[in-house]
C-alpha cells in the first residue's frame, strides 16, 4: 500500500478553554478518496481548516510526503479546500475566476489569449462545458462548483478538500460531480470529501473516517462498512427506527387549508392541493421545480397573478407573512443563514422576532423574552452553552431547532417547512422528524418540502409531486414509494392536474 | 436523546466591550485631557456651552442612529434643518400681523417647522421604499433641493426674524430650568425617549433586524417598508426639534444654515459605535459621539497649543480610529 501524501498525527485544537480535537490521527493517499464523516459539531471542518492551512493545529503534526509542513505552505504544496460558499467573483467570467490572483502576463499587461487558452484546457480535461468567458454570476451552482475545481485544478493540485460538496446539488449534477473526483483520483489527486451523505460517501469514498467529539472513532475501508454502520459509528449507537411510525389522521379530517389555482409567475402554474388537520403533506420534486416558490406565493413573499387560499372553509387574503401569521399558518424558510436568522444577534432576539408582538405592544418585555427563550431550549434541545452567543455561531443543527422554536412562537395551526433537515447530522435530524410527527399528532398540519426522498417517504401522510411548476400527481398510501414519486418528479408519469394516485 | 455536540462559541467578551464602550472612555479621555489642559474647562459655563452647541447636532443625530441602524442614511439632514428654519421664519413673520408677537405666532412657528420636516422624512422614506431608490441618492438628492429652496426663500440673503417675536422666542435657546439650558434638556429628552424606543420597542428591534438581514426581517412578519418610512420620519421629527431651538438662537436662516450638519451628525453616529451599513444602534454612543465632536472643538480653543483650523482634521482621525477598533474588535473571534 502506498505511503500517505498527506498525514496529520495527533492532530489537537483548542478555542480557548474549549477542546474540539483530541490527538486525531488523519491521512490520504495519493489517487484516494477519502470520507470524513461525523455529526455537526464533531471537529470535521476545524480538521479540514488544519489540513488545508487555515487554521494552526495546537498539536500535533502535519506531513505532505514525509515532510513536516505549518499552516503557510499549504497553499504552495497544492492543498485546496473547497467551501460549501464559493469563493468566487461574481462578476468577472470563468477565466478570469480561473486566474484570479494570479495573471498570466506579457510585461504588464495581461496575456488574455493565454489565459484562455489554458482555462479551455483545464475546463476541458475536466469535461465540464463550461464557457471560459460566462460571467460566474450567470452560472449555476454546480457550474459555479465546477469553475472552484478547475481553478484548483489549473494549479499543481495534490490534495483537494470538499466541503459538502453536493448539498447545493441535484442527484444529476451530482453524478457529474462524482465523474470528476473519479477522474482527478485516476491524475493521482488525495481526495479528502466531507458529507452527510451516507450513500454518497459509500459510492464515491476508498476509506471512511468517522469523528465523534471532536476523537477519532474509525477510520476504515468503505467497502467493510455499510451505511448503517457509518451511522452507528457517527452517533455512537444503533439508529433502528429513523422515522416514528405514521399516524396519518382520519380520512375525513377537517381541510384546514384549500389552496385553488395558484399561478406564481415564472414558477408556478395552476397548482391546487388541500390540506388536512393532523396530516403530514409531502411536496416532493426535483431542485427547481417550484416547490419553494409555490409557498412562497402562498405566504405573500412572492408576487402571486391567480389562485384562491381557503383556511377552513373560508377565503383569506394573503399578502404578506404578517396576513398568514394572522390566518395561523407559518413558513420555515430552506435558506436558514440567508432568511431564517439574524445570525449576528443573539438567541433571543431571533427566538421573538416573528412573535414580537406577543411580548409586548408598546414595551418589549424582556423577562418573557428570557422566559420564552429557556423554554425554548429546553423543549427543543438547543444546545449552547451561553445564550448570549449571535445566532451564527451555533452549529447548523442547532440553527434549526432555534428556526423551528422562532417559527413556534407564533402557535400556528398550519407549519410549512422547507427542507427541514439540510446540512444537519443524523442524531438532529431524527430529533426534528419527531417533533414533526408530534405537531401533526397535536391537530397541526405540517407540509414538509424535501428533495431527500428517503424524509418524504419515511415522513409524510400523502406526497404531492411537482415538476417544472406544475404539480403532477398527488400520491398516497402504497403509492408513496421512490419509483412512483421520481417517475411522476420527472415527467414519465402523472401530467393530470391533481390526479390521485393511490395503490 | 444524544445529539449534536454543545456549540463551543463564546460570547467575543474583549471585542464586545470595546464595542460598547469604546465611545465612552474616548469621552472620558478627552474630559481628562481638557481638564489638564485648562481648568476652566470643568466649570459650569464651559460645560453647559459645550453641551447647549452639540444640542443641535446630537438631537439629529439621535434621528440618524435609527436610519442609519435599518441600513439607510440621510444626507437631507443638514438642508432639511434649514429648509425648516426658513419657512417657519417665514411663517412667523407673516402671521405677526394676525397673532401679535406672543407665543402664538411662536407656537405656529413650531408647529409649521414640525410640518415641513415630518412632510420632508416622509418624502424621503416614501421615496426609499415605493420608489425602491437607494437612500443615498434619494437623499443626496433632496439635500440639493431643500438648501436651493432655502436659498430661493431667502433670495440669496438671510431670513430675519421679526426682532419682536425673537424676544418672545429667545428664552428657548438662552433660558433653562436649575441652569441648564432648554436646547440640554431637549437633547437629553430626545436621546432617553430614543434609547427607549431602540432598545425596548417592537420598532427599535425591528429596526435593528432589517439592518442586519432584510429578508430575515421579511420573512418575520416586518412590514419592512413601513419601518423604514417610520425611521425616516422619526429622523424629520428629530430635524425639527432641533430646528425649533436653534431658530431663538440667531434669529435667521440663510443659505448656509446647517451647512455639514449631515456629516457631523453622521460622524458622531458612527464614533458612537453604530455600524454605518446597519443592524445595530447604539443612541447613547451617538450622545457621546456628538459630544466628542463638540469637545474637540472646545479643547482646542481652550488649549491654543494647536490651531482651530485644525479642528476638521482631529475629527477626521477621531472617526477613523473608531471605526478601526471597531473593526479589530468584531475580527477578535
Amino acid at each position: 500500500m502506498a505511503d500517505p501524501l498527506l498525514s496529520a498525527e495527533g492532530i489537537s485544537r483548542r478555542f480557548g478553554p474549549v477542546q474540539v480535537l483530541f490527538g486525531v490521527d488523519f491521512d490520504v493517499r495519493a489517487g484516494e478518496v477519502h470520507a470524513l464523516i461525523g455529526e455537526n459539531g464533531a471537529g470535521k471542518s476545524t480538521l479540514m481548516k488544519i489540513l488545508a492551512g487555515y487554521l494552526e493545529a495546537t498539536e500535533g503534526t502535519l506531513r505532505f510526503a514525509g515532510r513536516p509542513y505549518g499552516a503557510g505552505g499549504a497553499e504552495d504544496l497544492g492543498i485546496v479546500l473547497i467551501h460549501q460558499e464559493f469563493n468566487l467573483a461574481e462578476h468577472l467570467t470563468v477565466e478570469e475566476n480561473v486566474f484570479l490572483g494570479r495573471e498570466l502576463r506579457r510585461g504588464f499587461l495581461l496575456d488574455r489569449r493565454a489565459m484562455r487558452e489554458r482555462a479551455h484546457q483545464v475546463l476541458g480535461e475536466l469535461e465540464c462545458p463550461v464557457d471560459p468567458a460566462a460571467r460566474v454570476r450567470d452560472l449555476s451552482v454546480s457550474e459555479r462548483q465546477m469553475v472552484e475545481i478547475a481553478k484548483a485544478a489549473s494549479r499543481d493540485l495534490r490534495v483537494l478538500i470538499m466541503d459538502e460538496p453536493t448539498a447545493v446539488l441535484t442527484k444529476s449534477e451530482s453524478a457529474v460531480l462524482f465523474r470528476l473526483i473519479r477522474r482527478l483520483k485516476d491524475q493521482g489527486v488525495a481526495v479528502v470529501y466531507i458529507s452527510h451523505k451516507l450513500d454518497e460517501v459509500k459510492e464515491i469514498s476508498d476509506r471512511v473516517t468517522v469523528l465523534r467529539d471532536g476523537h477519532l472513532i474509525a477510520t476504515q475501508s468503505t467497502g467493510d462498512l455499510d451505511q448503517d454502520a457509518m451511522a452507528q459509528l457517527m452517533v455512537g449507537r444503533a439508529i433502528s427506527d429513523m422515522y416514528p411510525p405514521k399516524d396519518p389522521p382520519p380520512a375525513d379530517a377537517p381541510v384546514v387549508l384549500s389552496v385553488e389555482g395558484v399561478t406564481v409567475p415564472g414558477w408556478v402554474r395552476d397548482a391546487s392541493f388541500d390540506l388536512r388537520r393532523g396530516e403530514i403533506l409531502g411536496f416532493a420534486g426535483l431542485v427547481g421545480a417550484g416547490r419553494t416558490e409555490l409557498m412562497e406565493g402562498i405566504l405573500g413573499l412572492r408576487r402571486r397573478t391567480a389562485g384562491t387560499i381557503s383556511r377552513d372553509g373560508a377565503r383569506v387574503r394573503i399578502r404578506n407573512v404578517g396576513d398568514a401569521t394572522a390566518a395561523g399558518i407559518a413558513y420555515l424558510t430552506e435558506d436558514r443563514k440567508g432568511k431564517g436568522l439574524l445570525l449576528g444577534k443573539p438567541l433571543r432576539e431571533n427566538l421573538t422576532l416573528l412573535a414580537l408582538g406577543r411580548f409586548g405592544r408598546v414595551l418589549i418585555d424582556e423577562r418573557a423574552e428570557e422566559a420564552a427563550l429557556e423554554r425554548a431550549v429546553r423543549d427543543f434541545d438547543i444546545r449552547v452553552r451561553d445564550p448570549g452567543v449571535p445566532a451564527g455561531a451555533l452549529s447548523g443543527g442547532n440553527q434549526q431547532k432555534l428556526l423551528l422554536a422562532k417559527t413556534m412562537q407564533v402557535e400556528p395551526s398550519i407549519v410549512i417547512i422547507d427542507e427541514p433537515t439540510r446540512g444537519i447530522d443524523v442524531g438532529t435530524k431524527r430529533q426534528i422528524y419527531l417533533f414533526l410527527h408530534d405537531l401533526a399528532r397535536r391537530g397541526i398540519a405540517v407540509v414538509v418540502i424535501s428533495s431527500e426522498m428517503a424524509e418524504i417517504i419515511g415522513l409524510a401522510h400523502r406526497v404531492v409531486v411537482m415538476r417544472s411548476g406544475t404539480i403532477t400527481g398527488i400520491l398516497e398510501g402504497a403509492a408513496i414509494e421512490e419509483n412512483e414519486i421520481v417517475r411522476h418528479a420527472t415527467g414519465l408519469k402523472g401530467t393530470d392536474r391533481n390526479a390521485v394516485v393511490s395503490a | 436523546m444524544q445529539s449534536s455536540a454543545p456549540d463551543t462559541a463564546r460570547r467575543p467578551s474583549a471585542g464586545l466591550d470595546l464595542k460598547v464602550y469604546g465611545p465612552f472612555l474616548a469621552l472620558a479621555a478627552l474630559i481628562l485631557l481638557g481638564v489638564l489642559v485648562n481648568p476652566v474647562f470643568l466649570s459650569p459655563g464651559n460645560i453647559i456651552n459645550v453641551l447647549t452647541r452639540t444640542a443641535f447636532i446630537g438631537i439629529i443625530a439621535v434621528g440618524m442612529t435609527f436610519v442609519i441602524t435599518t441600513g439607510n442614511i440621510d444626507l437631507s439632514v443638514g438642508s432639511m434643518a434649514a429648509f425648516a428654519a426658513g419657512v417657519a421664519i417665514v411663517a412667523m413673520n407673516a402671521l405677526a400681523g394676525p397673532l401679535g408677537s406672543g407665543w402664538a405666532v411662536v407656537l405656529a412657528g413650531v408647529a409649521v417647522a414640525l410640518a415641513f420636516s415630518l412632510a420632508a422624512g416622509f418624502l424621503n422614506g416614501i421615496l426609499v421604499t415605493k420608489g425602491r431608490i437607494e437612500a443615498f441618492i434619494v437623499t443626496l438628492g433632496t439635500m440639493g433641493i431643500f438648501r436651493s429652496l432655502v436659498t430661493y426663500l431667502a433670495d440669496g440673503g438671510t431670513l430675519t426674524l421679526d426682532s419682536t417675536i425673537r424676544a418672545t422666542y429667545r428664552p428657548v435657546y438662552y433660558g433653562g430650568l436649575f441652569g441648564i439650558s432648554y436646547p440640554i434638556l431637549l437633547f437629553f429628552a430626545v436621546a432617553a425617549v430614543g434609547a427607549l424606543i431602540m432598545y425596548r420597542t417592537p420598532f427599535g428591534r425591528y429596526c435593528a433586524a432589517i439592518g442586519s438581514n432584510e429578508d430575515v426581517a421579511r420573512y418575520s412578519a416586518i412590514k419592512v417598508d413601513r419601518v423604514k418610512l417610520l425611521a425616516f420620519v422619526f429622523q424629520g421629527l428629530c430635524v425639527a426639534l432641533a430646528v425649533i431651538v436653534y431658530v431663538p438662537r440667531l434669529g435667521s436662516a440663510s443659505a448656509t444654515t446647517g451647512l455639514l450638519w449631515e456629516l457631523e451628525a453622521i460622524a458622531a453616529v458612527i464614533i458612537g459605535g453604530t455600524m454605518l451599513k446597519g443592524g445595530h444602534g447604539r443612541v447613547w454612543g451617538t450622545v457621546a459621539g456628538a459630544v466628542i465632536l463638540t469637545l474637540i472643538d472646545n479643547i482646542l480653543n481652550l488649549t491654543g497649543a494647536i490651531s482651530v483650523y485644525l479642528n476638521g482634521a482631529i475629527q477626521g482621525v477621531i472617526i477613523i480610529v473608531a471605526v478601526l477598533l471597531q473593526r479589530s474588535g468584531a475580527s477578535r473571534r
